[in-house]
């Protein structure tokens, strides 16, 4: 019995939580859909939750489990109208809380109803509940801070002063209000420029991490000479050294040399920085094409170079595709090389520009939104459009990150 | 059947270029590295010393005959180091002939040359140079600035001369800081490991059977890893903003709290007694939601690769899903989860924008990367940034050395 207590009691702890965070998530969603700007008690809540679960627990010790389940949902939707109904909730909440209260009760219906009433029940209904509310909690979490990022860059400055809390996405607005941060941004802060250099950088950089990771790539996987096994193995020791001990070296040699200050010399290290990865992930794809193909070809009189660009190039183009927005995405994204070696806003790349132009008090918030959300959204089209490709990459060369 | 040494032959030529440019752009560099924290360098050393050359004219309405006064002023751009065998040439009007020169100078075809042994730090001087304009002087094309003069000279540049001392690491060892530092970033990257690999299993075990939507949210959850770091950092900072922030905004309206949290720059927060390093936990919780992904992806493949069977006979025997999962699924992926943690923590030990983006290494969250960062450029001094670069490689090291004893085999797979 004092088990069963237990269990019952943990049950309700957790069904408070989950209470709490489809309150939490409700409100977020009845606000944005319907544009209530109401904003929900929490702190009462709370209090409902433990009022609900004491009547419950005692109602539990009470009643024995050969209740009818029937009745035990009506008293529950019961006490929970009781304690709701007299506050100030809207209808969209007040249908989340009841239907939570159902779920959670149909959930009980099994743990009364079920004959041997066993560790094993109580897992298997923790569990599903578990599963159910780490999916809305991983999903939440995920979304938030995009939604946020994307809703901000759409508000002008007095709205987001007065209510940050706000997440309504504002559909009053005439549509050149309702992209004015992203028209200021392209106008006001030259972003269109720097979206241009990033985009040949990172063009430029796929394109020689290719051209020089492919034939190194069929080398290492296929050729047999004196040193090959030391080689697959130095570029996984390559990928760990880290950015931060090249850039003050590079930063003096560039300076020496000129050509710091420009795109030139991010077309140098990016593509340094990519070609280990891109390397390793060919290789490994390059080592599953048989080698039985290539063998034949070879006894038929076709020269290495012809194998290469007739069938091992063909027959592996999801690797290359997967390669190619792998190393996109590096450079896309690349930061530390770009903050350190740029100078002139001419040259600037997005990150760069981001981080000089719009990170600063005096900018309104919501164009550095704006400018969050236009270097993001490049990167999740590609992402969704080609997620299979890149879910590929991201395992085999997620060595780097 | 083929010929092995043409087969070598043609692997190295294919090679070459991956080598070279690996060489160039990454062996060479850490080696640099390695030279610069030997050298106290500042970074204004990088410009070498050289002499600065400028004239002007001092004279006015000049008639043929006359004299014409030409101020020659010479520097030496550095203020700590001599420069030697300063050779200075410049381009002088043929409308004007010398007639008084400085020590050292000679015309020679219209070409005024000048050579100084060495010129002292410091050195500043203005030189008067008396010219005579001669008898078909025009002074509408007359322009004494024809050319720019030009000065070259030997200097002892510290960048690739062989001097080298210990005083960076000594100045870096003696600051408190640094071994604080060294605190944080371990920390920092072992916490914020645990928590990518926690969020990482829950999330691999959500996905783990199929369902509708499965795609759905395998795409999702990769989001925070994909998008750019200045980006989703940005967002992060909006959020926990002090005043205009969401999340300080919605406690306060709630009266959760009484007063703003300042979530990015709370160094140490009482709690039960001990210092908590609050912010330092902010900016974990960052990394264990951007990385999570990662090792999301890695755990899932590995998930999906246990045999149905094992399932199947303790479901026979009657084990309940929380003793499977601790004694079938954790076991089974005890490989990959060790191989991540060395190769996440690894990564974390790297990472310098996160932490940068997010505080600027404020709040107790300054690690070795940041301090790198720091030394640099905050205050100018390549040599002792780059002897900070040394220790973290050398620590990186050690952690390369663990992961190739721990984890030989699977990474070849």
């Amino acid at each position: 019995m004092t088990n069963n207590i237990y269990q019952f009691f943990f049950i309700y702890l957790y069904s408070m939580i989950t209470l709490f965070l489809l309150v939490v998530i409700g409100d977020f969603v009845s606000i944005s859909i319907f544009l209530s700007k109401s904003i929900f008690i929490y702190k009462n809540i709370f209090l409902y939750c433990f009022l609900y679960a004491i009547c419950f627990f005692a109602i539990r010790i009470i009643i024995s489990s050969q209740i009818s389940n029937i009745f035990i949902f009506i008293v529950s939707c019961a006490l929970s109208y009781f304690f709701l109904i007299n506050k100030e909730i809207n209808a969209y909440q007040l249908l989340i809380i009841l239907s939570v209260f159902i779920a959670f009760n149909l959930l009980l219906q099994k743990y009364f109803t079920a004959k041997n009433f066993s560790n094993f029940l109580f897992e298997v209904s923790f569990l599903k509940f578990l599963k159910t509310n780490s999916l809305i909690f991983f999903s939440f979490i995920i979304i938030f801070p995009f939604y946020l990022m994307f809703v901000s860059s759409l508000k002008s400055q007095m709205v987001l002063l007065q209510n940050p809390t706000d997440l309504s996405i504002p559909f009053i607005y005439s549509i050149s209000d309702f992209f004015s941060s992203y028209i200021a941004v392209i106008t006001e802060y030259n972003f269109l420029n720097f979206a241009l250099n990033s985009t040949i950088v990172s063009f430029v950089t796929v394109f020689v991490s290719l051209f020089f990771s492919i034939p190194g790539a069929y080398a290492v996987a296929r050729l047999r000479f004196a040193g090959r096994s030391k080689i697959s193995s130095s570029i996984l020791l390559i990928y760990m050294v880290p950015a931060i001990v090249l850039v003050i070296p590079l930063y003096v040699i560039f300076s020496q040399l000129g050509f710091r200050n420009s795109l030139f010399s991010l077309m140098i290290v990016y593509p340094a920085t990519t070609i280990p990865v891109a390397l390793y992930m060919l290789q490994g794809y390059f080592k599953g094409i048989p080698y039985e193909l290539e063998e034949s070809a070879l006894i038929d009189g076709c020269s290495r170079i012809g194998v290469i660009l007739r069938i091992t190039l063909p027959l592996s183009v999801p690797a290359i595709l997967s390669v190619s927005l792998y190393v996109f995405m590096i450079a896309w994204n690349e930061f530390l090389f770009a903050f350190m070696f740029l100078d002139n806003q001419e040259y600037f790349t997005i990150p760069r520009g981001l981080y000089t132009q719009l990170d600063d008090q005096e900018v309104p918030r919501q164009y550095l939104m704006a400018g969050s959300v236009m270097i993001t959204i490049p990167v999740l089209l590609l992402f969704f459009i080609f997620e299979r490709y890149l879910v590929g990459g991201l395992t085999a060369g997620s060595v780097k990150g | 059947m083929f010929n092995l040494n043409k087969e070598a032959k043609l692997a190295y030529t294919m090679l070459i270029p991956t080598i070279s440019i690996v060489f160039l752009i990454i062996l060479f560099p850490i080696f640099g590295n390695f030279w610069l924290s030997f050298k106290e360098v500042k970074l204004g050393d990088l410009r070498a010393p050289q002499p600065i050359i400028k004239e002007k004219l001092k004279t006015k309405d000049i008639k043929p005959g006359d004299d014409v006064l030409i101020e020659y002023r010479f520097k030496n751009s550095s203020q700590k180091k001599p420069i030697f065998n300063v050779k200075i040439t410049d381009k002088i009007s043929h409308f004007i002939s010398p007639v008084e020169i400085a020590e050292g100078c000679t015309v020679n075809n219209n070409v005024l040359s000048c050579y100084f042994k060495e010129w002292k730090p410091k050195y500043n001087e203005k030189i008067i140079f008396k010219f005579k304009a001669n008898d078909n002087f025009e002074i509408d094309n007359f322009n004494p600035k024809e050319s720019k003069p030009k000065g070259v000279a030997d200097a002892d540049n510290i960048l690739t001369n062989l001097k080298f001392s210990l005083k960076n690491f000594q100045k870096i060892l003696q600051k408190n800081e640094t071994i604080e530092n060294i605190k944080v970033t371990f920390l920092y990257s072992f916490f914020a490991t645990i928590g990518a690999l926690i969020l990482g299993i829950s999330a691999a075990l959500l996905l783990e059977k199929n369902f509708l939507g499965k795609g759905f949210f395998r795409g999702l959850f990769l989001f925070p890893f994909v998008s750019p770091v200045i980006a989703v950092a940005f967002t992060w900072v909006y959020i926990l903003d002090p005043f205009k922030g969401f999340l300080n905004n919605y406690l306060l309206n709630n009266e959760f709290i009484s007063e703003p949290i300042f979530f990015l720059g709370l160094k140490k927060v009482d709690f039960l007694g001990f210092d908590f390093p609050f912010t330092l936990f902010i900016v974990i919780l960052f990394e264990s939601w951007r990385y999570f992904p990662l090792a999301f992806l890695f755990i899932l493949a590995r998930l999906q690769a246990i045999p149905k069977d094992l399932y199947e006979a303790s479901d026979i025997d009657g084990a309940t899903k929380i003793q499977q999962f601790f004694y079938i699924t954790l076991p089974q992926l005890l490989g990959v989860i060790s191989l991540l943690f060395i190769l996440r923590f690894i990564w974390n030990f790297n990472k310098f924008e996160d932490i940068f983006l997010l505080t600027g290494g404020n709040a107790g969250t300054r690690t070795l990367t940041v301090q790198v960062y720091d030394e640099a450029f905050a205050l100018s001094n390549m040599g002792t940034a780059s002897s900070v670069a040394v220790i973290i490689f050398i620590l990186l090291a050690i952690f390369v050395f663990i992961h190739q004893k721990i984890a030989p085999k699977d990474i070849e797979e």
